[in-house]
């Protein structure tokens, strides 16, 4: 195994470990903002050492920039989506756990 | 070895997962789960060579469709829950069903297991279609009629639609100021444009086409039209009924001239047949967004903007 | 097994799911997700059917029906929503909601 597949690994295998953590995250937590925070925050970070990892072994620099432009489009729809459904929650009235609800 | 891992865990997880959608007792889960069901099946196709169909099942079996139950939910909810979301017993139903699936899968797997199909039959014709993917060259020239008359359903089903439910509403005033979806439709606009452009484009020698590019113009169309940034076409309108007149007028032409010169229908001439291919589907792009538009009711007149936000 | 028998039984199953989900259902949204769950096992017969040679191109005739049929299934489940939202439009002014949605709109009733 050359030193860049290696690399190439590494990252694969951290992105799989946070998106992982992320599906937890869903899973587990409390109310729907924790649970967007998990979606969103961990999965895109788990995503983007996805695309680094899966960049080192592309064959050439298109498909490099086509693989990073993916992981642009989903962090700007992610960050939209997240306040979108964070505020739609909290106009129904979700209370996040732990807190309250702000008037 | 991880191939046939990753193939047995997506053959076993869709069932599993269809079988999820319908088990919830909750609408807005299955719904969720519906969407989930069909990035999956993206997933599916992709693995089965097959990209042409993972970006229109992406695009459209789970982007507007999922958009689609959504907002139909926000209609629904408010009937009197008479009828449950729940599943009725039904042995017989299960036993016949039981009986069917052993049946087809057994005639599944009595097919001959390593046939080529129809495929060396369009390699060998490919040459003469005008353009280079086989796809795009089954899809307008060597099976028009299909895709044709598949327009035409799509016609029907957008009419009947409308015809069912004529009312279309206004985009309400206060929603459309929302910074936040207006930031994200201007970041959207340009790429969507760039997209839908490239993907009629490209069709020609690769996975994409009218099918994607209409799909890609639409969902943009569906983002305006729920954040009441549009309101929805109406049939009154007459650029409305062009766009919808387009793809299939231009096609029929294109299929009914070559009588004229003593061919057969829809038998494109080979000279002229890429140019012709290009030309239908950019109308066909224009046709099938404002179909898959006409199937969105716009937003609804809400009981909080009216009695004030909150 | 080969891949495309696995996915081809995927889809048989898909199939069975849907159609007892379309059985047992009473509800429209649930019925038309059944529908759709059918219609998508199908599909996925017919893909798996077009990749039964391991090496080579797939066979396009079956991709190219394929993508018309889910564009048609998408076309169904709309009308199918339409005739849903009208059943509870209908309902709702059955059961005289207090209610009702302004008139505002020039091609009303």
């Amino acid at each position: 195994m050359s030193p860049l597949e290696l690399l190439s690994a590494a990252f694969l295998l951290a992105g799989a470990a946070f998106c992982l953590a992320g599906t937890v995250g869903v899973l587990r937590f409390p109310d729907v903002y924790c649970r967007l925070h998990a979606l969103t925050k961990v999965d895109n970070l788990g995503l983007g050492l996805v695309v680094a990892g899966l960049a080192l072994q592309s064959a050439s620099w298109a498909t490099a920039l086509k693989l990073f432009l993916v992981w642009l489009f989903v962090l700007i729809s992610s960050a939209f989506t997240c306040q979108l459904i964070a505020r739609a929650a909290l106009r129904r009235g979700a209370v996040p756990s732990g807190g309250r609800r702000e008037p | 070895m991880t191939d046939v891992l990753l193939d047995g865990c997506l053959a076993l997880c869709l069932p599993l997962l269809a079988w999820l959608v319908l088990r919830t007792e909750s609408l807005s889960q299955a719904v969720v789960l519906f969407v989930a069901f069909g990035l999956l099946s993206a997933l599916g196709w992709a693995r089965l060579d097959a990209p042409d169909i993972a970006l229109v099942e992406a695009a459209v079996g789970t982007g507007l469709t999922g958009a689609l139950l959504m907002h139909t939910l926000s209609w629904t909810e408010e009937t009197p829950p008479d009828v449950r979301a729940r599943a009725r017993r039904r042995p017989w139903a299960l036993l016949a069903t039981a009986a069917l699936t052993l049946l087809l899968g057994w005639a599944v797997l009595a097919l001959p297991a390593d046939s080529p199909g129809l495929g060396p039959e369009v390699e060998a014709r490919r040459e003469d279609s005008g353009v280079k993917h086989p796809v795009t060259a089954v899809l307008l020239n060597f099976r028009g009629y299909d895709t044709l008359l598949e327009i035409a359903v799509l016609l029907v089903a957008a009419l009947g639609a409308r015809a069912v439910n004529p009312r279309s509403e206004r985009a309400s005033s206060d929603a459309a100021k929302d910074p936040l979806t207006g930031e994200l439709f201007r970041m959207m606009t340009p790429a969507l444009l760039l997209v839908a452009g490239y993907l009629v484009w490209v069709g020609d020698h690769g996975p994409g086409g009218a099918f994607q590019a209409g799909a890609i113009l639409a969902g943009g169309g569906v983002v305006a039209i729920l954040t009441s940034r549009m309101g929805t076409p109406r049939m009154s309108s007459l650029r409305v009924r062009w766009a919808l007149l387009t793809g299939p007028l231009l096609f029929i032409g294109v299929g009914v001239a070559p009588l004229l010169s003593g061919r057969r229908l829809l038998e494109l001439p080979e000279k002229l047949a890429g140019t012709l291919i290009f030309i239908v589907e950019m109308a066909l792009t224009v046709t099938i967004a404002m179909v898959l538009l006409m199937f969105f009711p716009g937003t609804r007149p809400s009981r909080a903007g009216r009695g004030g936000e909150r | 097994m080969n891949p495309w028998a696995l996915y081809a039984l995927s889809g048989v199953a898909l199939f069975s799911v849907g159609l007892v989900g379309l059985f047992s259902h009473q509800h429209v949204v649930k019925r038309i997700l059944a529908s759709n769950i059918t219609g998508s096992g199908v599909l996925l017969v017919l893909v798996a059917l077009a990749r039964r040679m391991s090496s080579g191109p797939p066979d396009p005739v079956p991709h190219a029906l394929v993508l018309t049929g889910i564009v048609v299934s998408v076309s169904s489940t709309a009308l199918g929503v339409a005739l849903a939202r009208r059943m509870a439009r209908l309902q709702a002014e059955a059961t005289h909601l207090p209610e009702h949605e302004p008139r505002s709109d020039g091609e009303g009733p």
